[in-house]
């Protein structure tokens, strides 16, 4: 389905939460996306209707149960071009970056020991990687941004070197909305002999990806930012370097065989998968995706770049406003701003008054704040149900804004 | 009988829409002597003489406020404070200084939270509250130094 405004308004009706919110303008959507009604019934009728826990139950509904939380897995696999026993159901994607910084030494190439990472990275792409670092004595460095809030490709090919270990960087910035040339960057990896992993969090609710054609070796990412429920992610991981990693959890459901001393692990993806799952949740997602995919996710990237053009048009209206973003040609449709001498929560507050729902502060990224030189920034996010009209609302009320503090 | 429980109903249901509805937190908050004190606060800036200096910060939001104090005879004499922060960290600063000077500095030390939140004149938003006590923290670690 093409997306413009009128579809868009039409999509919003599938979201029980505009219903329920009269008037809210929804500008968060990078933080958390809402959800429409049939991943929710999704969730619902599993606990309703096929209630059981997977794999061992030789009941009927516990067979029905694994069938369904099966057909999740080949469905979040044929989303991102992978094979089905490669798709790893985490919590979410801090926990899938958790999960590999535990496991990941296994498989690290030899005689390598730097971390690269980004300064455009969300804090869960940069505290596990320091912890790793300090168990295994590696060192991190960080490639820069430019001063048009793109990555600086000339600094990573200088930092990338045959010491470099792991490549790890996010598809899209949370702050930025930047895009990243992922091929490009996981070739130059690939040329070191580094393990490329890539933070998928913001991109995969808004940018077709392909994990073959990108050839990267691991992508993480969470169910809730793309209509999805909460507390279900996932890692993807190439089979061949799963199959040699230890477990993260150990208990219940990662085995092959227990004795008293010892126990043997079972195949991936069950190795990594401990414990009762989120199995409502991994069906909620496999809705979410078959929404997206009914709707087509190029469609989603073209309506996101019309509504970041009107966005980035609008707001450069607001006297004295510094926007934090590279561009509609390079971006998803999340852009960070400031109004001059106004703290970003002042503006989230004020906003909050006329229904307008943002996010203020540091993001989860204080140092690409520190890159910045900013405290923190206002961000607004947008994604398929929202509107011209709900852009129009943002830019008077920061207009409305910045008149009561000049007064 | 259907009829008034029809009606009942209906009433209910509307009362229920009412609370989802979107609710606006008061914009008391952004009253005019919050803005005014904003931008131009008592006591802002640097001491040359000073006794007591403390920096708080609020990780969540990078405000940072720095309160230096000139104590003389228990009491403080003099005050300043320097820094960044939202109108509500900003205007408290003002304000707390404006009462702390001339105090004796066992007084201060016994200065309840609620006594600093009631100088704004201002329902605050439950997550400005710390915003609000930031320059108390500093006053009192300060003191405390």
């Amino acid at each position: 389905m093409k997306l413009n405004n009128t579809t868009a308004k039409t999509l919003k009706k599938d979201f029980p939460i505009f219903k329920n919110n009269p008037g809210l303008i929804y500008l968060d959507s990078a933080a958390t996306s809402q959800r429409p009604k049939s991943v929710i019934q999704a969730v619902t009728d599993f606990y309703e209707k096929e209630n059981a826990n997977i794999s061992r139950g030789l009941y009927t509904l516990a067979a029905k149960a694994t069938e369904k939380y099966e057909n999740a897995r080949k469905v979040v696999a044929h989303f991102i071009g992978a094979e089905k026993n490669e798709v790893i159901f985490t919590k979410n994607t801090t926990e899938s970056i958790n999960l590999l910084s535990y496991t990941i030494s296994s498989i690290l190439p030899k005689g390598k020991n730097e971390i690269l990472l980004t300064e455009m990275e969300h804090h869960s792409n940069i505290v596990p990687w320091q912890q790793l670092a300090k168990r295994e004595n590696m060192k991190l460095r960080f490639v820069k941004i430019k001063q048009d809030f793109t990555l600086d490709i000339n600094d990573l090919k200088n930092k990338l070197s045959d010491k470099t270990a792991i490549v790890a960087f996010t598809y899209v910035s949370n702050v930025l909305g930047m895009i990243n040339n992922v091929k490009e960057i996981v070739k130059l990896a690939k040329q070191a002999g580094a393990l490329t992993i890539i933070d998928a969090a913001q991109s995969v609710q808004s940018l077709p990806f392909n994990v073959k054609e990108i050839g990267c070796d691991f992508l993480a990412f969470s169910s809730h930012k793309m209509l999805g429920p909460m507390g279900i992610g996932v890692l993807y991981g190439k089979k061949e370097l799963l199959e040699k990693m230890r477990p993260f959890n150990f208990g219940g459901g990662m085995i092959k065989k227990v004795t008293l001393e010892d126990a043997e692990w079972a195949d991936a993806p069950q190795r990594f998968e401990a414990g009762t799952q989120n199995i409502a949740e991994a069906i909620g997602l496999a809705e979410a995706i078959r929404y997206i995919e009914k709707i087509g996710i190029e469609n989603i990237s073209n309506w996101e770049k019309e509504l970041l053009k009107y966005t980035l048009s609008r707001l450069k209206e607001a006297p004295g406003i510094k926007i934090y973003n590279p561009g509609a040609n390079n971006s998803v449709s999340i852009v960070s701003f400031n109004l001059k001498g106004i703290h970003p929560h002042d503006v989230a507050e004020l906003l909050n008054n006329d229904g307008i729902a943002i996010r203020a502060g540091h993001h989860c990224a204080m140092p690409l704040m520190e890159a910045l030189s900013v405290n923190g920034v206002c961000r607004a996010s947008l994604y398929i149900y929202n509107t011209f009209e709900d852009v129009d609302a943002l830019a008077s009320a920061l207009k409305k804004i910045t008149e009561k503090f000049n007064r | 009988m259907s009829l008034v429980l029809g009606d009942l109903k209906w009433k209910c249901w509307k009362n229920k829409m009412k609370t989802q509805d979107h609710e606006p937190i008061p914009e008391d908050m952004y009253k005019e002597h919050i803005l005014e004190l904003y931008k131009s606060p008592s006591n802002f800036g640097t001491l040359k003489n000073l006794t007591h200096e403390k920096t708080e910060y609020n990780s969540i939001c990078g405000d940072e406020i720095t309160v230096q104090l000139f104590v003389k005879d228990g009491a403080v004499k003099d005050v300043k404070f320097s820094g960044s922060g939202c109108v509500i960290s900003m205007v408290a600063a003002s304000l707390l200084t404006d009462k702390v000077k001339g105090m004796k500095v066992k007084d201060i030390k016994i200065l309840k939270p609620q006594e600093v939140l009631n100088l704004l004149k201002i329902k605050l938003n439950p997550g400005r509250v710390k915003c609000a006590l930031l320059a108390l923290e500093a006053v009192k670690g300060a003191l405390r130094s």
